[in-house]
């Protein structure tokens, strides 16, 4: 019998307050951090020891050692060690892509309850033995003779002992992401103030949100941090002015203050059937309606590293029968003030709409009210794979505190790569 | 004929010299080489609200595959993209590093005197962003096409910008205005083409009408007058040898024209380009009915007809004899018209889409010492033109002129330095003209996807300080 189709619910998030770089969690591992808020998940909806469908669950940035991250690190909860986990990776689109994986079951009616959740850590990052050391050291171990094995460690070198970090680089162009959005930034003709007022209102926004207690049921304090680290709920567009550029030469538009920093930081978000909520008291926030993923050429230039959030919302839209102007909120990933600015003027753009969409009329603009209303990654930091569930968690939140609408999630991902979806109350 | 100074402030010592003494510092101008692409960079357009021309603008730059950009918020965007260009965006307020070949701005949604704005928006941030060789163009209405006052106003206006600007860009570049009556939208591509590229080199500061026309077949862009017939007079030397080529490069069948005795360098033009000769002075009694029998006889009728023979004989009027007057006023102005009438009066002989160009000079609209004969013949062929065009339209023809200013020819090589000097460097481009300038603007005025244009007289004069 073919199982019946079912729609994914959201019932609730947690993440830990995200930290920059270097500072609280420097010595948290992923698994450590991924583990607490998927605790403090389980305590804030009451499903502690419960078998669920899975845990999909990942890290941009992973030791060797974490193969199975998300299962290592369920099996450190109280969740029923029943329940199976696997890691995902998409880049920054890693936490909604888990979100989608684990509503798309749900949906087949496969399973009927679920945890989606990532996690980053910039400063407990893996690093690697350099490329020579590693193959000589692959060598030794296929070695069957000890003549053979000196004759292998003869060929050790000083400079092989230089280890491999991890960059914040597109293999293929060598570009950091930032120089990628400069790119973009100066082709769109997107100014500095107007980054720098989406960067202030993101801050003063979170700050509002955590003023006003939205967020003491999404976050949890970890290692004496209680709100993001990054967040400066007092920014303004005079002081972010003050700032030097960092990404596009000297008369470059980014900033510190309207690029996101690299920090550490986990997020989790249960899914299910509203059938299987009932069952276990809890009350749906908002449906998982629908999902889509583009990529884009940014390798030969054709476009923007960051803009394949502009294609794949257009087609979301299409296959829902739906406007851009149809949502009541908008949850923007802000990588860069940047990037959502590009974003934005991609949909109102005659030229772009036609020529890289095929639509005879741009999509048009949004109402920037309801872009992003309690801040977005540039207040609250960016450990990569945690975004996509501090995002899905903060808009079931407010799509269930308004008794209603329609939200759209737009995420940007490296590697030309973008993740959006819809979440309906 | 060289121009000893140009070469000098192009080289380093004369460069840094003239640049501090303020010296006028001529640039070698782009010019036209077959093969090339229209324009050779990129072009920033946008258009005032309620603008007509955007889409034949995006025409004509997405047939020639040129790179586009526009600010985000023009509306000239919609435009773009209809015409599949991918064009760029520019924002004033983050420029960046952007340079471009051509600043294209349509000017027709201008309705009144305080929308000119409009016209400062667009070109003062970009204006010290144009390339060397340039192009300034602003697209308008003719203002007695205007039905409103206030419109009419406005876009009269436009032609103070485009002459004041076309003074104050650089290095080489040009300002032009194209006046394009309602409902000729379609008839803009010729003369943006020709503007845009350096076939335009050196004229500037001129204002050029586009009217109603009519339909042609699709023309060949590297062959536009290809299967024509031209008649080009005084082809064998200067200014109508180089008219001889040009046409015959664009596709033309040429028919040159001299008098006897220069019958021999008339030869050595025409057989080159595979034209042929028709040996006559047309200032004899039977020249017309000489010419036009030739032309039925051995073309069975003519396609393009210029006007480029011509004397000078000056003397100030005090001191001028009754034979200079006539000599000059016979071959420059009479001839004409007496070839003119014979031509029309023969049925069908100027074939549909027949076009003929007059060549005018800088001294028949602003006048010229020791020129009153000269100058009167002169002046006499733009109002020929200007009388002559309903007559053509009619015909599914076009009459116009081009005025030289000074280019570089023996005639002017023979000149003493003073008034030569003076003549080169009084003009926006501070150097002469080619006689390849003339004839590629002869060219455009003779191809058949210029019919919107009938009875203008444009200068080839890189914008001289004498005249309008």
């Amino acid at each position: 019998m073919a199982a019946k189709r079912q729609t994914a619910v959201v019932f609730g998030s947690n993440r830990i307050p995200f930290a920059r770089q270097n500072g609280p969690y420097a010595r948290a591992s992923n698994q450590d951090m991924l583990t607490t808020a998927l605790d403090g998940l389980l305590e804030r909806t009451g499903i502690a020891g419960e078998r669920l469908g899975e845990v999909a669950g990942g890290a941009v940035l992973k030791h060797s050692r974490d193969f199975n991250l998300t299962r290592e690190s369920l099996l450190g909860t109280r969740i029923s060690p029943d329940t199976p986990a696997y890691d995902v990776g998409q880049a920054c689109g890693t936490g909604l892509e888990t979100a989608i994986l684990v509503a798309n079951k749900i949906a087949l009616g496969q399973i009927e309850s679920g945890i989606a959740c990532g996690v980053d850590t910039t400063s407990d990052a893996p690093i690697a033995v350099n490329e020579d050391l590693r193959a000589i050291l692959l060598e030794l171990n296929a070695a069957r003779s000890n003549v053979d094995r000196l004759r292998t460690l003869a060929r050790l070198r000083p400079g092989q002992l230089v280890p491999e970090i991890p960059r914040n680089a597109e293999p293929r162009t060598g570009l950091s992401m930032g120089e990628h959005t400069a790119i973009m930034a100066r082709e769109w003709g997107i100014t500095r103030l107007a980054q720098d007022e989406l960067a202030a209102a993101s801050h003063q926004h979170l700050g509002a949100a955590y003023d006003e207690g939205f967020e003491a049921d999404l976050v949890s304090p970890y290692l004496g941090l209680e709100r993001d680290q990054n967040l400066r709920p007092e920014s303004t567009v005079e002081k972010l002015a003050k700032l030097k550029p960092v990404f596009g030469g000297e008369d470059g538009t980014m900033t510190a203050g309207n690029s996101t920093p690299l920090s550490d930081g986990a997020a989790a978000v249960l899914l299910g059937t509203e059938e299987w909520g009932e069952r276990h008291g809890l009350t749906a926030l908002a449906r998982f309606v629908d999902a889509e993923t583009a990529a884009v050429d940014y390798v030969g230039g054709r476009e923007g590293l960051l803009m394949a959030p502009a294609y794949a919302v257009p087609r979301l839209l299409d296959r829902q029968g739906l406007k851009l102007q149809d949502f009541d909120l908008y949850e923007i990933h802000e990588a860069f003030a940047a990037q959502v600015l590009c974003t934005l003027a991609a949909w109102e753009d005659p030229v772009f709409c036609k020529e890289r969409l095929g639509r005879d009329a741009p999509l048009g603009s949004i109402d920037r009210d309801k872009l992003n209303v309690r801040g977005g990654s540039l207040a609250a930091g960016h450990p990569f794979a945690a975004t996509g569930g501090r995002i899905v968690g903060n808009l079931a939140k407010l799509l269930s505190e308004r008794g209603g609408g329609r939200g759209l999630i737009s995420i940007c991902a490296a590697g030309g790569q973008g993740v959006v979806a819809i979440l309906e109350k | 004929m060289s121009d000893t100074y140009s070469q000098l402030v192009n080289n380093p010592v004369g460069g840094f010299v003239a640049k501090n003494l303020g010296l006028p510092r001529p640039v070698e101008l782009d010019r036209y080489e077959p093969g090339a692409p229209l324009i050779d960079g990129r072009v920033l357009v946008g258009a005032a609200p309620g603008g007509r021309c955007g889409e034949a603008v995006a025409a004509v730059l997405a047939e020639a595959g040129t790179p586009v950009d526009s600010r985000l918020d023009d509306g000239v965007r919609e435009a773009l993209g209809t015409a599949s260009i991918d064009a760029g965006i520019w924002n004033d307020e983050a420029p960046g590093a952007q340079r471009w070949k051509a600043l294209v701005f349509d000017a027709t949604g201008i309705p009144s005197s305080a929308r000119l704005r409009e016209l400062w928006s667009f070109f003062h941030p970009a204006i010290r962003r144009l390339e060397p060789s340039g192009r300034l163009i602003v697209i308008g209405s003719p203002p007695g096409d205007c039905d409103d006052p206030a419109e009419a106003t406005a876009q009269r206006a436009l032609e103070g910008f485009v002459r004041s600007a076309g003074k104050e860009v650089r290095y080489g570049a040009t300002a032009q205005l194209l006046q394009v009556a309602p409902g000729a939208e379609g008839r803009l591509g010729s003369s943006l083409r020709f503007f845009l590229s350096p076939r335009s080199a050196y004229v500037s500061g001129q204002v050029a009408r586009i009217g109603a026309g009519r339909d042609v077949p699709a023309v060949d862009r590297d062959l536009p007058l290809h299967g024509k017939v031209a008649l080009v007079t005084g082809a064998s030397r200067g200014i109508g040898s180089a008219i001889a080529n040009v046409l015959a490069r664009d596709g033309a069948h040429v028919v040159g024209l001299d008098v006897p005795a220069l019958a021999d360098d008339l030869e050595r033009v025409v057989e080159p380009i595979g034209g042929s000769a028709i040996v006559a002075d047309i200032t004899a009694a039977d020249a017309p009915e000489t010419i036009c029998d030739a032309l039925e006889r051995e073309h069975g009728g003519v396609d393009i007809v210029v006007h480029n023979a011509g004397v000078t004989r000056d003397k100030t009027l005090a001191g001028m004899d009754a034979e200079r007057w006539e000599l000059v006023i016979a071959i420059n102005l009479s001839a004409e018209e007496r070839i003119n009438a014979e031509l029309l009066a023969r049925d069908g002989l100027l074939r549909e889409d027949g076009r003929i160009v007059c060549v005018s000079s800088m001294s028949g609209i602003a006048g010229n010492a020791g020129q009153t004969n000269y100058a009167t013949s002169k002046a006499g062929v733009i109002g020929m033109v200007e009388a002559m065009a309903p007559a053509l339209a009619a015909r599914a023809a076009t009459i116009n002129a081009v005025a030289p200013g000074f280019i570089e020819t023996q005639m002017t090589a023979a000149m003493p330095i003073g008034p030569r000097e003076a003549g080169r460097r009084m003009n926006s481009l501070s150097q002469g003209g080619l006689p390849v300038d003339v004839a590629e603007t002869i060219a455009w005025l003779a191809a058949p996807d210029s019919t919107g244009l009938n009875g203008n007289a444009i200068r080839v004069c890189g914008q001289s300080l004498i005249g309008a």
